[in-house]
């Protein structure tokens, strides 16, 4: 399936598909890339781009440290005192 | 139990029925949970409020003007789910459910507190802000030889990188960079990549479609990347 949206409006404002042989492109395909979302052809040229182009590889693998990292990010917690009451509701409600 | 929602725009209706059909299979971990809620297992319900207030938050945040507005409406939706617990039918992940409550509520409450925007674009990526990936200050420009090609290509992250990406400094810089998103984007990429959800999951508890969902996706991850390469590049390994 190819996406709906383009993902970016070229400079000149028409929207335009990234062209997968510029590094330009690229960078703006890896999502597309890294979720299965590009069809064979785009994939198969995308591939060869990033077989002969070192910052469009190095590119990706940043895209992928980045994900990885995000993946230990701290996230907010519920405060103590919230899932203390939230536990006392929930008991007055479905408790025996 | 989507169909009944107010809310639930017709826009994106059938992206959702595409992740809501009837053959949709709730996992045993699902199945053990719902039953641990009806019965009042504290523990169960304890476990998931852990897990999903600050994504809950988050979400709220998209619709609600302040954190403060945002910390009711989850509290709200968490008494919407234990009291709805016997109508919860699986047709969807249990989280998902929950989010759609979430959605609901903070709807309602947006639209009584920020008239100004359209609440039923707040997830739609052509309203939201765009841009390329990288600076096209870093290509080649258009009628040069090799246009569009990198100009000043990204270099590769020092092999100690990995470490230093788990520091509690960089982690702290890819939280404020999350912070710095768009709503949008911000949920989306906390939902995928820090909570480690699936696409599918990820559609279906937004009721976005999976391509608006990768625009705002990788929107969010070029931004973070950019974030972290002027990071590892001034405070970089030694
Ligand atoms: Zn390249």
């Amino acid at each position: 399936m190819s996406s709906d949206v383009t993902p970016m409006a070229a400079p000149t404002g028409a929207l335009a598909k990234p062209d997968p042989d510029a590094c330009a492109g690229v960078v703006e395909l890896v999502t597309e890339y890294l979720e299965g979302a590009l069809d064979a052809a785009v994939r198969a040229r995308f591939e060869a781009h990033l077989a002969d182009c070192d910052g469009c590889d190095i590119y990706l693998e940043q895209m992928r440290a980045t994900i990885a990292a995000a993946g230990h990010v701290d996230v907010e917690r519920v405060a103590p005192a919230t899932l203390d009451g939230l536990i006392a509701a929930y008991r007055s409600a479905r408790g025996a | 139990m989507a169909s009944g929602e107010p809310g639930v725009t017709s826009r994106y209706a059938a992206a959702v029925a595409a992740t809501q059909d009837a053959a949709f299979q709730p996992t045993p971990d699902d199945v053990a949970l719902v039953a641990a809620l009806r019965d009042g297992d504290e523990r169960a319900f304890a476990t998931i409020v852990a897990q999903l207030h600050g994504p809950l938050l988050r979400l709220a945040r998209l619709y609600v003007p302040t954190s403060a507005a945002a910390e009711e409406v989850v509290q709200e939706t968490w008494l919407g789910v234990f009291r709805g617990l016997d109508r919860f039918e699986a047709r969807a992940t249990f989280r998902t459910w929950v989010f759609r409550i979430a959605t609901n509520r903070a709807m309602t409450r947006g639209r009584r507190e920020r008239r100004d925007i359209p609440l039923s674009a707040l997830l739609d990526p052509t309203e939201g802000p765009g841009g390329p990936a990288v600076d096209l200050e870093r290509f080649l420009a258009p009628g040069e030889q090799w246009a569009g090609h990198w100009a000043v290509p990204p270099e590769r992250w020092a092999p100690d990188a990995a470490t230093h990406l788990l520091a509690k400094e960089t982690r702290a810089l890819i939280a404020a960079a999350l912070e710095s998103l768009a709503p949008a984007q911000r949920i989306v990429m906390t939902l995928r990549d820090v909570e480690g959800w699936s696409t599918d999951e990820v559609c279906a508890a937004l009721e976005i479609t999976a391509g608006n969902q990768r625009v705002l996706l990788h929107r969010a991850r070029s931004r973070v990347r950019a974030a972290l390469e002027q990071h590892l590049a001034t405070a970089g390994p030694a």
